[in-house]
């Protein structure tokens, strides 16, 4: 059943972002047949453009379905979302500042172009390139998966040939926008993504709890209704280790994410990042708002077929249809941002470390620009016939693993920001027993949960996998390095110097006056 | 190597503020991993506050606290500011 009134105000929303995709071809004009033009908008966002970017770029339309799903089912351990986000920032503010310059002065444009100058390994290189891709593909199908979702409860979708027209279209139209306007188009787009975010998730958290009676009855209610279906209200101590886990490795791993680095190198200084790390945790609180969603549909009576459509229905439920098509706009808006800028940040990986590479030397910036053009399109039909061929499942399952595997290119990246202590092989021997690692304790859970079961000298360790990886992974990197410094394989030159990590660029407005 | 074609003509000694990568101040940093990290500190139902168990309401606070903490050692870092 169609609300057309819903679906109006829908189409509405989504042509106007579409108009400003196009429109942002011409914003802050600059040569889009170069890469760091068209894939990281010449490197000139200031705070708010780079606020908006990165808060659109990370906080996605499956994370605003995907969190409150999961509070809606198992209860409080899907609330590990909020200390993530909260020690992902100090973090960012102390990491991503080091990366933005040692990038900005040596004109890199993705993590393993840097991997590549600091250690003059190409394997090496190639490692993080392929990793960030693997992991980014079934991210932009989740995507097209929060897409789907609020198509199918506003009635579009369901069977037939016809079924999967709207989504095909909706993304013909991120794929030719993305396209001519490069990363201004998620970039002018979060703008508006981000404001009508923020509109409906303060709509949701005023008048949703003023119709239930208050917070106290939905939580009251979400007590009574989570020991059911075997969640809880307050973590017992068995969770502990996986709460803690599942939120300190995810925070270790978010901005390994190419698409969340090419969020931080297209900002226009090492301050604008330092100055975003301490003003981003108020995006997050958005995301700890909407976590609680999950107890306001719990406590509505919304009965979902799924869990991924507890939200939808919950707004559905409440809202009158003009607001449900403002909402509904918003989360698919969500959608495009982040899918954008994933596929923009796939195929500058593609371009720089696997094509220029390995297969066929660019020779002209502008051929790099084209090549990356055509590969982002690549990408994003991948992703399409990702999510209409197979089961959405497995793109649920691929991009667990996605987390898990991303995690494994942080010593290279990361450490690499700080020493040349590590041999460039045995980080790569490091990042291998990581990944096989890894998949194989996700894949052994029957890729039902993130965390593993790890029986190490008679006791059992339930974390989060993607950080068990990760502990072997340095383990090894640091025996690896010993043994191969010892036998005395060779180093390669590092291209880059101490002082390009730290030197801070001069900002215009500032104030050079001393007191 | 350093002064090849990438880096930038007067890229040295021109006034540039340099970022160290260690700072006293950093150490602050660690607090929000301590504060939440260990669940044993806020799994707990009570003191409820409105209704909201001490569990949820503790970790909202640290989205202001987190920010708060970071802010601080922005401010605090800022070469500028320094002398």
């Amino acid at each position: 059943m169609i609300n057309w009134t819903t679906l109006i105000i829908f189409v509405f929303f989504f042509l106007l972002v579409t108009v400003l995709g196009f429109i942002a071809a011409h914003w802050r004009r600059g040569d889009l047949t170069r890469l760091d033009e068209w894939g990281l908008a010449g490197r000139r966002f200031g705070t708010v453009i780079t606020w908006f970017l990165l808060g659109g770029d990370l906080y996605t339309a499956y994370t605003f379905i995907a969190v409150p799903a999961l509070v809606f089912g198992v209860g409080a351990l899907g609330f590990f979302a909020i200390p993530y986000t909260i020690i992902i920032y100090p973090l960012v503010f102390v990491l991503m500042p080091r990366l933005w310059a040692v990038c900005r002065r040596h004109h890199y444009v993705t993590p393993a172009d840097f991997v590549a100058g600091r250690y003059g390994s190409k394997g090496l290189a190639l490692a993080v390139a392929v990793t960030g891709i693997l992991a980014t593909m079934p991210y932009i199908a989740l995507q097209l998966v929060g897409i789907q979702v609020v198509l199918a409860t506003m009635g579009l979708g369901g069977a037939g040939v016809g079924a999967d027209l709207p989504l095909i279209v909706a993304f013909l139209i991120l794929a030719a926008y993305t396209y001519t306007s490069g990363l201004r188009a998620p970039a002018l787009i979060a703008l508006v993504k981000d404001t009508m975010i923020f509109i409906t998730v303060l709509a949701a958290i005023i008048l949703i709890p003023l119709k239930l009676g208050g917070y106290g009855n939905i939580f009251a209610a979400a007590a009574q209704a989570l020991p059911l279906k075997k969640g809880f209200l307050i973590l017992p101590p068995p969770a502990y280790l996986p709460y803690a886990s599942l939120a300190l490795g995810s925070a270790l791993a978010l901005f390994m994410y190419p698409h969340a680095i090419t969020g931080v190198l297209s900002a226009r200084s090492g301050r604008v990042v330092r100055r975003n790390a301490s003003l981003l945790p108020s995006y997050s609180i958005m995301l700890g708002l909407l976590a609680l969603l999950g107890y306001m549909a719990i406590a509505a009576g919304v009965k979902a077929p799924a869990p991924s459509l507890a939200v939808p229905y919950l707004l559905v439920k409440v809202f009158p249809a003009w607001f449900t098509g403002f909402a509904f706009a918003a989360i698919a808006i969500g959608a495009l941002v982040p899918a954008a800028i994933m596929s923009i940040a796939a195929s500058n990986l593609f371009t720089r470390n696997i094509y220029h590479a390995y297969f066929k030397a660019v020779s002209s910036a502008g051929e790099e620009a084209a090549v990356a053009k055509v590969v982002s399109l690549i990408v994003k039909v991948g992703a399409l016939l990702f999510v209409l061929v197979l089961p959405t499942q497995y793109a649920i399952n691929l991009q667990l693993l996605g987390g898990v595997w991303i995690l494994q290119t942080f010593p290279a990246i990361v450490f690499g920001l700080y020493t040349r202590w590590f041999h460039h092989g045995a980080m790569l021997l490091g990042w291998l027993a990581g990944m096989i690692w890894g998949t194989y304790m996700a894949a052994s859970t029957g890729f039902r949960s993130p965390v593993y079961p790890l029986h190490l000298g008679g006791m059992t360790f339930n974390a989060y996998a993607a950080l068990e990886a990760f502990v072997l992974n340095v383990l090894i990197a640091v025996v690896g390095t010993i043994v191969l410094d010892v036998v005395r394989v060779p180093r390669a030159a590092d291209a880059t110097a101490r002082d390009d990590y730290e030197a801070e660029e001069p900002e215009m407005v500032a104030p050079v006056a001393a007191g | 190597m350093k002064t090849g074609p990438s880096s930038k003509p007067g890229a040295r000694g021109g006034g540039r503020a340099s970022r160290p990568a260690f700072h006293p101040w950093y150490l602050v940093l660690l607090i929000p991993f301590i504060a939440l990290l260990w669940p044993p500190f806020y799994a707990h139902d009570q003191p409820e506050v409105w209704g909201i168990p001490f569990f949820y309401w503790y970790q909202f606070l640290w989205f202001l606290l987190g920010a708060f903490i970071t802010q601080i050692v922005h401010v605090a870092t800022r070469p500028r500011s320094a002398k």
